[in-house]
């Protein structure tokens, strides 16, 4: 298998270069992911035409929603936000050859973390904010690192545990915020609301959070490609084998990687805590897990490419409830596109039909065992 | 693979049942009611897990496959006023959704959990857009007796009388089983999933072989599916397989790539469902109704932690096979 690694780009097919010149393999991981969400909006405007709605306006609905005002374009970065993270968590995974598809769990869990640190700790401001963010991080990192270990030492195949743990979370914390967590006097179930002190703010229309998601993607862009921990993250992602023959600790590697790909996931779910929610509440996070994988395909594994396929995602998500409202379209169209996007860019259909590409499939998960 | 403990532990949780029976036997046989319903989904979309294995093909769609046919089933039958018309849809919905996991993992070559986790998200867009309230079924599933069997104590009323996909099930995982071990086509299908290419030098057309087993487990997977939203429930919700299909690759191990020890690793865990869910009615434990809710999906990691590594999967499971 010939890739090169200083790439930053993990493309889902070999470079064959007597087929293709290197420049229009670079293009072609800009068109595919592109051509991919025209088919797919394409498709979803059949769906809506079919509900007896005119596709064109139901789409100028949803976008100048979420695009045209200054309230639409700041739930737009809301959105964003948690979906940059749990799209740079699967990316992680994806690199060392595992497949997270756990976000979701570690999400809500690291949520609950951050929101008791936020009312429960009594810190000064900004360092109360980190404080939070920590927590958040480590209890995703817990979370997703029982389907690490496992997966390490048992070969327990994390594609199960974490599905699994998504469930056990997404009971756990409804537990946890209706009984001993839960606000005094309250109908509802959540957690008191968090202290002024661990606020994240926001400047303008632009939510803190979404900055520093940005810049934790740019980090990662840099750290899988130019350090050692991220070549080990890629050795033992391409060949576990190889990695093992080069002196590399396969085992501590997947740990590692799940345990960082789970931090992510919960730092996601602190900044929604922090930053919107100003507390935990149980339904606030629905769904999110999902759209971090067609996030971290779309984006071809790359982090940096993270960053606008969450904004694609988030600016869909944000527009999808005006689009109820305004043509009765039902919300949910919007995860069939989402659904049509990720089949479009992860099967070969793109590349095969219109590119005429039949380069052979990376493989980028690695099974049952390791 | 000689192992004593599963037949250890199956004798310990008979002769418990039997105990119970002359305690209490309207429980027993309830609980044991509960158990085997529990069980039937598991059962039919482990067995979609074994066909697709042994055949090298990882099948991690499962859940999107029964979720699938469950809607389509339901909204069939709704439609057309017909149970039968309405089973025939949900599997025929699961042979297309096999077919189109065939197409990916098999001819495209695709990374094969990739391939089944988009038809995951897929079934879960598609069934939550098209899901629509106010939909019933024209009848309830009529149950069925087999004569003098259904009249034994304790096994009759647990085993003999029952629906009719429950019933399939049942035959499905003994047919199974002897046409995985006892023809030619089980063994065609084995040597695809363990040496490809051997199977390929001696005239086994293995990409066909693949294609075609992976399609037709996705017609048990439609079964399944049907079960759920024609037979258990009579009704459809968003999210209806709750993770069913990702337990059901857990009870494929245990009972390593075997129909009939996927059985007995089903019918256990329906057992443990069973007595769970009866403990917390009788309020013999008070424990929150969360902590049940997570018991399948804890029990589902404790079994894969405590199985896997003991159990060898197919060879070239999860390999897609490129001629030399």
């Amino acid at each position: 298998m010939s890739t090169d690694l200083s790439q930053s780009d993990l493309g889902f097919s070999d470079p064959n270069p007597r087929r293709t010149t290197a420049l229009w393999t670079r293009w072609q991981a800009v068109l595919i992911p592109i051509v991919s969400v025209v088919l797919a909006l394409a498709v979803g405007g059949i769906l809506i035409w079919l509900q007896g709605v005119n596709p064109f306006t139901a789409y100028k609905v949803l976008f100048t929603s979420a695009l045209g005002t200054e309230a639409g374009l700041l739930r737009v970065m809301q959105k964003s936000t948690p979906l940059i993270l749990t799209g740079l968590a699967v990316v992680v995974g994806l690199r060392a050859g595992l497949f997270n598809i756990g976000a979701q769990g570690q999400l809500v869990v690291g949520a609950l973390g951050a929101a008791v640190a936020g009312y429960a700790l009594h810190l000064p401001p900004v360092i109360h904010v980190i404080a939070a963010i920590a927590i958040g991080m480590v209890c995703g990192a817990i979370w997703s690192s029982i389907a690490g270990v496992l997966r390490a030492y048992r070969s327990v195949s994390e594609v199960i545990t974490t599905i699994m743990l998504n469930a056990i979370a997404l009971s756990l914390v409804d537990y946890l915020a209706s009984k001993p967590l839960k606000e005094e006097g309250q109908p509802l179930s959540r957690t008191p609301e968090i202290l002024d002190s661990a606020r994240l703010p926001t400047f303008g229309v632009v939510p803190i959070g979404f900055v520093i998601a940005i810049l934790v993607a740019i980090f990662f862009g840099w750290f899988l490609v130019r350090t050692t921990s991220g070549f080990r993250f890629n050795t033992v992602g391409l060949n576990a084998n190889a990695a093992r023959y080069a002196g590399i600790g396969v085992r501590g590697t997947i740990v590692l990687a799940m345990a960082v790909s789970g931090a992510l996931a919960g730092m996601g779910g602190s900044i929604e805590s922090l930053g919107v929610v100003g507390r935990f509440e149980p339904a606030f996070n629905a769904g999110l897990g999902f759209d971090g994988i067609t996030i971290a395909l779309l984006a071809r594994a790359n982090p940096m490419a993270t960053i606008p396929a969450a904004i694609l995602v988030g600016t869909l998500r944000a527009g999808a409830n005006s689009l109820q409202f305004e043509t009765g379209i039902q919300p949910e169209v919007v995860d069939v596109i989402l659904a049509l996007t990720l089949l479009f860019v992860a099967a070969p259909i793109v590349s095969r039909m219109i590119f005429r590409n039949r380069t052979k499939q990376r493989q980028l998960t690695s099974g049952w065992g390791v | 693979m000689k192992r004593w403990w599963p037949w250890a532990l199956t004798a310990i949780l008979v002769a418990l049942c039997i105990v119970y029976y002359f305690i209490d036997a309207t429980k027993t046989v309830s609980v044991l009611q509960f158990s085997l319903r529990y069980a039937i989904p598991l059962i039919l979309a482990a067995m979609v897990g074994i066909i697709c294995e042994r055949s090298g093909v990882i099948n991690i769609g499962i859940e999107g496959q029964m979720l699938m046919s469950a809607f389509a089933g339901f909204f069939g039958a709704s439609i057309t006023g017909s149970l039968v018309l309405g089973a025939l849809i949900g599997v025929g919905t699961g042979m297309i959704m096999g077919a189109m996991l065939a197409v990916g993992a098999v001819t495209w070559k695709m990374d094969q959990i990739i391939a089944g986790t988009v038809i995951n998200i897929l079934a879960t867009g598609l069934t939550s857009f098209f899901y629509a309230q106010g939909h019933m079924l024209p009848a309830n599933m009529p149950t069925m007796e087999v004569p003098l069997l259904s009249s034994i104590p304790l096994v009759g009323p647990v085993f003999f009388i029952n629906g009719p996909f429950a019933f399939a099930a049942l035959i499905i995982v003994v047919v199974l089983q002897v046409m995985l071990f006892r023809t030619i086509w089980g063994l065609r299908t084995r040597s695809v999933g363990e040496k490809p290419s051997a199977a390929d030098t001696s005239g086994i057309n293995v990409q066909r072989t693949r294609f075609l087993n992976v399609t037709v487990a996705g017609a048990l997977a439609g079964l399944a599916g049907a079960y759920l939203s024609l037979e258990a429930a009579g009704t459809f919700e968003r999210g209806f397989t709750a993770g069913r299909g990702f337990t059901a690759l857990a009870i494929m191990i245990f009972g390593a790539w075997n129909p009939i020890g996927a059985l007995g690793a089903a019918l256990f865990f329906g057992l443990a469902e069973g007595v769970a869910s009866q403990l917390q009615a009788d309020e013999v434990v008070a424990i929150p109704q969360q902590f049940t809710n997570m018991l399948p999906y804890v029990l589902t990691i404790v079994l894969l932690a405590i199985v896997s590594g003991r159990v060898k999967p197919p060879a070239s499971v999860g390999k897609p096979y490129e001629k030399d």
